[in-house]
């Protein structure tokens, strides 16, 4: 895998924080078009859960995609080099709908740090009357039960997929999302696919200069470089309650350290104060 | 409640146990039948980086305006060896109206 289409430092901490990574226009509009006719003629085969993803799609313009050289960096750099496939679906919301659908994160509740990734595609553009998957930025690990949520209809903070077509949306397993209500005439269409680990999820990204954007000791010191993975880590999303909003911190600093390797990691001085024992290194 | 009334329902999502801290999330049902209240129906321009219009910025605003406070969210010590774990928005408050149909 050439380095330069892996994920770097700074996305894959903005992946840990947010819990998602968007990538515009990165499909070109010949693949957006072979997709759609696909879906128009019922075409998409997936594959039995448990299949290697290098085995899905033989013949599909879902392959073209996923064989693009900016696709498979992502992929590595998250859920390493062959996943599983899991499964996929066309998602359609009809035109002129009444409602949206409820708030959820999928499948049940998911308690890993090893963790699963959801590619979305939008094949075409969405504009905002057409609704978009609107998503949570930083809700990934609540843990909650599917549609437990589905009474939150409005966070600050959340964002709907407003884009043109030919673009990816990765998202980790328990992102909080739904599906927009679509005001138009027209149905829109969006792909998804869910993609399991084989391999433990450990510095699969391009990790050069991993060890300078640490950054060091100071606590909350008010030091705001956004490369620098500590800033990133501790940086609160709108909806954030004021006390739930440092255990999230405590999350993503957990997540971090599972995805380096490096116990020792740490983001404000946040789990260091609550780490320290100097009662155990004193009967040692 | 008469039969020419029916009841409106706000919940608002607060920053803290406290019903004048900050709004950041909420949802509305009208029983009036009057508008259809649903997910992400104020998602602004879409981005997540400008605010949203929510419908009041703290609790206490909502009681100004005549809404009633029909539940508090209860403080529930953490369980143990789950007190770093995060779920539900934990200040959610329940209001209501009642309005002529």
């Amino acid at each position: 895998m050439d380095k330069q289409h892996l994920l770097n430092n700074h996305q894959m901490a903005n992946f840990v924080a947010r819990g998602f990574l968007r990538f515009d226009e990165l499909v070109s509009d010949e693949v957006n078009k072979a997709v759609m006719a696909e879906i128009d003629a019922g075409g998409i085969q997936g594959a039995p859960s448990g299949t290697p993803l290098s085995e899905c799609y033989e013949g599909s313009s879902i392959r073209t995609l996923l064989d693009m050289p900016e696709i498979q960096g992502i992929i590595h750099s998250l859920v390493g080099a062959d996943p599983l496939f899991d499964h996929d679906a066309v998602h359609v919301r009809e035109p002129n709908q009444g409602s949206a659908q409820g708030m959820h994160a999928d499948s049940i509740i998911d308690t890993r740090w090893d963790f699963d990734i959801q590619i979305m595609y939008f094949p075409h553009d969405i504009p905002l009357e057409m609704g978009g998957t609107l998503l949570l930025p930083g809700s990934h690990y609540r843990r909650v039960n599917e549609m437990d949520i589905a009474r939150y209809q409005n966070m600050l903070g959340q964002i709907s997929m407003v884009c043109k077509a030919g673009t990816i949306l990765v998202l980790h397993h328990g992102i909080w999302h739904c599906g927009r209500q679509n005001k138009t005439d027209k149905k829109r269409y969006m792909f998804k696919v869910r993609l399991n680990p084989q391999e433990p999820q450990v510095k699969l990204w391009n990790t050069n200069g991993l060890e300078e954007a640490k950054g060091g000791r100071e606590i909350h010191a008010g030091h705001k470089d956004e490369n620098d993975i500590q800033y990133i880590l501790a940086k609160g999303e709108p909806w954030f309650e004021n006390a739930s909003g440092r255990l999230e911190i405590v999350n993503r600093i957990k997540q971090w350290r599972h995805i380096t390797g490096d116990d020792s990691f740490d983001a404000h001085y946040w789990l260091s104060r609550l780490e320290n024992r100097p009662s155990s290194r004193q009967s040692a | 409640m008469t039969a020419q009334q029916r009841q409106k329902v706000l919940v608002l999502y607060l920053a803290s146990s406290a019903l004048d801290s900050n709004v950041k999330g909420w949802s509305i049902y009208d029983g009036t039948g009057k508008h259809r209240y649903t997910t992400g129906d104020a998602v602004g321009d879409g981005t997540g980086s400008s605010d949203l219009e929510a419908p009041y910025a703290t609790g206490l605003d909502a009681l100004l305006d005549g809404w009633r406070v029909i539940q508090f969210p209860q403080l529930i010590p953490p369980y143990p060896g789950e007190e770093y774990t995060t779920s539900f928005m934990k200040y959610e408050f329940i209001f209501e109206k009642l309005e002529e149909v």
